[in-house]
């Protein structure tokens, strides 16, 4: 006898775990179920640089952007809960030709599908950013729309708004393993007892790969320790949008409360899953910082963190079923911007999930890509 | 001269702040506790406590103990969230100027 029953278990409690669940509460799933390892929040969502952007550089990324800024603007009064949202923009920063060619083009496509971001001068630029210190940078592009919106609070708005719609939460409870019957999702089995159900929607984050293991899924992604670091809140101005540059490894933003945050990726992709802070980026940062921003370095840095970005082999999510199990749906691999994607991604997998089908195409994000080698090259990735 | 006075019968507890660093008082601890964020690391999400810049010095036993009592759990099963580095915080300048051996400097970030 089960412990429980469902008619869709979703797996992981992050930003895209919630926001799915919330997604397909509302579009009347009776019970869904959503099981969490640790502590709602308590994986890559509440690790990460919060960041949100339009500023992409494939047509598929612009459109998703757009939507997310669009449901971003109107979250806190669709959850009931402020998201902490702030959109203080995102300002590029290239130091190389090519770079900056590649940005200019970005905006060229980013224009064309609605999103007003454009090239800025260092002028601009430093109006912009009044603490900045670029003069070594070629060129900056600049959307105002972009910026960040608190992780936490948009996780925690999205699962309030959630169990008011019936879903049910079970925190510190670990899926060890998923039963698989005549090729269909058949129960979840889990630390604490069974759970019957049709669908299961894997959005494990870090875990992602392991979750899909659970039904002999073997895909070609792993997770990799990016550092982040904190300080102490400071007079507002320093630095408002996020400043972000691809060839200078680098972003940072200060939020409304006054803290400014900032990190870098690792050197390679070095498969790294070990959260244990490194004090070598600290240093490391801590020059990123008072280069950029020449007035900060008297202030102090209170903490550093690090969270694992599950990594595809181009940088963009897995969405879709799998092939050889029905009702085992994957939304993972988001290589870093997980939490910025989740208020439509989580809309398109509800979607794709009640109705088989999804307002904007996703059909070219299935795993299936890697093996007909049709990769989404995306050029603006960090 | 007499000190000033003050009546603790007319101090209500629900209005001492826990955390000074974020301003968060015991009645919103108390509330959030009681929605199911009965966990130091959840409590921290959501309300900024132990984020300050005291790093959680001032609140944590506080909120601990104010857990430990609404839920009928012992400070073990409760657990005291994650503690981070720097123990203290430290200046952006003083760990620029150590910084000797960057293991980042002249590499290219392939991504």
């Amino acid at each position: 006898m089960a412990w429980k029953n469902a008619d869709v278990v979703v797996i992981g409690g992050g930003v895209q775990g919630c926001a799915s669940a919330y997604n397909l509460a509302k579009l009347g799933v009776k019970k869904v179920i959503l099981i969490e390892k640790n502590s709602i929040c308590s994986g890559s969502t509440g690790r990460c640089g919060a960041g949100i952007r339009a500023q992409w550089g494939t047509e598929m990324n612009c459109r998703f952007g757009l939507a997310c800024l669009d449901i971003f603007e109107n979250l806190e009064e669709e959850l009931g809960m402020s998201v902490g949202l702030n959109q203080g923009g995102y300002l590029m920063v290239a130091y190389k030709e090519s770079e900056f060619d590649q940005l200019k083009a970005n905006i060229k496509l980013q224009n064309s599908l609605g999103i007003r971001s454009g090239v800025v001068t260092r002028e601009e630029a430093y109006t912009i950013c009044p603490g900045l210190s670029a003069d070594d940078a070629l060129g900056f592009t600049f959307h105002q729309r972009d910026g960040h919106a608190d992780p936490f609070l948009t996780t925690f708005a999205y699962m309030e708004a959630a169990k008011r719609l019936g879903v049910e939460f079970l925190k510190f409870t670990e899926v060890t393993a998923i039963k698989v019957e005549k090729g269909r999702v058949k129960t979840v089995v889990t630390d604490k007892g069974e759970i019957d159900t049709a669908v299961v929607l894997n959005t494990a984050g870090g875990f992602f790969q392991d979750v899909a293991a659970m039904v002999d899924l073997e895909l070609p992604i792993h997770s990799e320790n990016h550092d982040i670091m904190v300080t102490e809140p400071v007079e507002p101005g320093v630095c408002p949008p996020m400043l972000m540059s691809f060839s200078g490894n680098y972003y940072l933003q200060q939020r409304p409360d006054g803290t400014i945050v900032g990190g870098c990726s690792p050197i390679g992709h070095p498969m790294d899953s070990d959260l244990r802070s490194r004090f070598a980026f600290l240093e490391h940062m801590s020059s990123v910082f008072t280069k950029l921003l020449p007035r900060a370095k008297d202030i102090r840095i209170v903490r550093q963190w690090a969270g694992l970005y599950n990594m595809s082999p181009d940088c963009q999510p897995i969405l879709g079923e799998a092939e050889h199990v029905k009702g085992f749906f994957l939304s993972g691999a988001y290589s870093g911007h997980g939490f910025m994607f989740a208020p439509i991604t989580g809309k398109l997998m509800a979607q794709l999930i009640t109705r088989g089908n999804t307002d904007m195409p996703i059909h070219m994000l299935h795993y299936r890509r890697f093996a007909e080698g049709k990769l989404i090259i995306e050029p603006a990735v960090v | 001269m007499a000190g000033i006075c003050i009546d603790k019968t007319k101090l209500d507890d629900d209005d001492v702040v826990v955390c000074r660093c974020k301003e968060v008082t015991l009645k919103e601890i108390r509330e959030w506790i009681d929605r199911g964020y009965d966990t130091f690391d959840e409590l921290k999400r959501l309300t900024g406590v132990g984020m300050g810049a005291c790093q959680g010095r001032g609140c944590r036993d506080i909120i601990m103990k104010e857990i430990a009592r609404r839920t009928g759990k012992s400070f073990d099963e409760i657990g005291t969230g994650t503690f981070r580095p720097p123990v203290k915080p430290v200046k952006l300048g003083t760990l620029t100027a150590a910084n000797k051996e960057d293991p980042w400097e002249g590499k290219v970030v392939s991504h």
